[in-house]
């Protein structure tokens, strides 16, 4: 299937996935830092120019340590995030789903210089576009991913209504799709619910808002709820 | 089994997992609370796998598997994490696992050390014949304010009139591009090794030409007391880091046994220790160059000594630290 999901199997067996994240999103990210470290530059630079030449050496210590740890220092202290990367949903982590570790995300950052070359990330966007995990050079070399958090939802609550057994038997995905519209279904225009059950009008038999109900009805059953 | 009555048999188990990671991942330490209260993480953790397995072969509605997932997700983070005390894991990183991890690239670091040190001798001993030889690889202004530098009748002058904040200045502007380069020349060995080649050897040159050049214009007083002290770790760093570059440039030539991202992956992971030692001795180099080498109170002979037992120190290290009880260094 063409998606963006990177799926793992664990120890355990089980296959786990997760959303990879584009090249936009990242490049957000990356400008968001950005403009955290030239704000941090100049505010050093403003207080330390009373220093004189011992401020100036202070100053290059700290755009010293900020350009090449302040991605590995977040990275590893804030669950795989810089505050770019947290506002912008996502995270880093190794590719076999533990939290990245020190030495993936010092390698990762470090062959950062590489993927910005020529210039402008150059190197590094070829890498992620003709990647399948959207890997720069140094998410390569380091094994890292960058994936979307996975945003905890709530339990839905399917629409209340009586439980119909269906007339005939359908096939697993069929009743998952059945779920999983009913579960969609409140968070989607009633015109498009109709929309989107008259397309199983050979099985409910009904049409407009009666056929949306039908299969609440179809999906009250299926999980259950005798 | 309907989902209903699988969810009510296992909500319970779900919640308290729930609650378990939740205090994992609050607390750093938090895995030893879990395991003096009695409750069974990992085994906890291995139960719902298996309910997310169910699950998902049973097609139960997309909500419950993706609410299964979320929690088997963050416990596979939570259990295969690696918590180990951060300071135990540098004293050990000093006294093992870097000199272990460069004596295991032996064959390299011979390749980076002559790399490094050929054009060094070479360029030396061509600037040492000929006064004019310097001008093949710097500009006439440079060599000027080279010379005047190390000139013996005015750097004194200049020298002791440099307080101390000007030492500051040099330190902080030392950390910010001699370990800057080291991480370049680390990096640059993922350009199929040209970048590492290209700073090793261009570093050599200019060495090299700037030692030859200032020895014939017998400049030696003023010149070889301020490169001997801090040159022990500095030059031994560039070249571990050229070491490491080179790691990542063999990964690619040639992979082995392995696929050429994996043999780069390995490559890059055995690269880190050297690295990040490399580049604390370019921090010790840097804070010896800005206030030991420079300062002129001290007299030739004491900083030769000096520079003599901060050589024999660091080869020490390198051949002896962390030698037997087979230790592996890679984490």
């Amino acid at each position: 299937m063409l998606d963006t999901r990177h799926t793992f199997e664990t120890p355990e067996g089980i296959d786990l996935g997760l959303s990879i994240a584009g090249v936009v999103v990242r490049a957000q990210a990356w400008l968001f830092d950005l403009i955290i470290r030239i704000i941090i530059y100049i505010s050093f630079g403003i207080i330390l120019a009373y220093l004189g030449r011992f401020g100036m050496g202070l100053l290059l210590i700290i755009i010293f340590i900020a350009e090449w740890f302040y991605p590995v220092l977040f990275e590893m202290l804030k669950e795989g995030a810089t505050p770019g990367k947290r506002r912008m949903g996502i995270r880093v982590i190794n590719d076999n789903g533990t939290p990245v570790t020190w030495s993936a995300s010092i390698v990762r950052n470090l062959l950062r210089t590489v993927d910005f070359m020529p210039f402008m990330y150059g190197l590094g966007l070829v890498s992620i576009l003709i990647n399948r995990d959207f890997k720069r050079l140094g998410d390569l070399a380091a094994g890292t991913l960058v994936v979307y958090e996975e945003e905890a939802r709530g339990a839905p609550q399917l629409p209340p209504g009586d439980a119909e057994a269906l007339p005939r038997p359908l096939t697993l995905e069929e009743q998952q799709a059945v779920l999983e519209f009913t579960e969609r279904s409140t968070r989607i225009s009633p015109e498009r619910s109709e929309e989107l059950a008259a397309l199983l009008e050979p099985l409910t038999g009904k049409e407009g808002e009666e056929a949306v109900k039908q299969l609440y009805r179809y999906a009250h059953w299926l999980q259950g709820s005798v | 089994m309907k989902q209903k009555a699988f969810e009510e048999k296992h909500q319970q188990s779900w919640q308290r997992l729930d609650a378990q990671l939740a205090k994992l991942e609050k607390k750093r330490e938090a895995k030893l609370v879990l395991a003096d209260s009695g409750e069974d993480f990992p085994a906890l953790y291995r139960s719902v796998c298996h309910h997310l397995a169910l699950a998902k072969d049973r097609h139960y509605s997309p909500h419950l598997i993706n609410q299964l997932h979320g929690l088997v997700l963050r416990g596979h983070q939570q259990l295969y994490t690696q918590k180990r005390p951060f300071v135990s894991q540098i004293v050990q990183f000093l006294l093992r696992g870097f000199p272990a991890a460069l004596r295991r690239e032996v064959r390299l670091l011979w390749l980076a050390t002559v790399l490094f040190l050929l054009p060094a001798l070479v360029m030396g001993w061509l600037c040492y014949g000929d006064r004019e030889m310097i001008y093949a690889v710097h500009s006439a202004t440079s060599v000027m304010q080279m010379e005047s530098m190390y000139d013996p009748s005015n750097s004194a002058i200049g020298r002791e009139e440099r307080e101390s904040d000007s030492d500051f200045y040099m330190f902080g502007y030392y950390i910010y591009n001699n370990i800057g380069i080291g991480f370049r020349t680390f990096a640059s060995g993922l350009l199929y090794g040209i970048g590492t080649l290209f700073v090793l050897i261009s570093n050599g040159v200019f060495i090299g030409s700037v030692a030859g050049h200032l020895t014939q214009r017998g400049f030696t007083d003023t010149f070889w007391p301020f490169v001997s002290g801090h040159g022990a770790f500095e030059l031994t760093a560039i070249v571990i880091c050229g070491v490491a570059g080179l790691q990542l440039a063999r990964a690619l030539y040639s992979p082995g046994r392995h696929g050429r991202i994996n043999a780069l992956k390995r490559a890059a992971h055995e690269a880190v220790p050297l690295v990040i030692g490399a580049a604390l001795m370019l921090l010790i180099a840097a804070f010896i160059e800005a206030f030991w080498s420079s300062s002129s109170t001290v007299s030739n002979e004491i900083k030769y000594g000096v520079a003599a037992i901060l050589w024999l120190l660091v080869i020490c290290y390198f051949l002896f630290a962390g030698r037997g009880r087979g230790y592996h260094g890679s984490q």
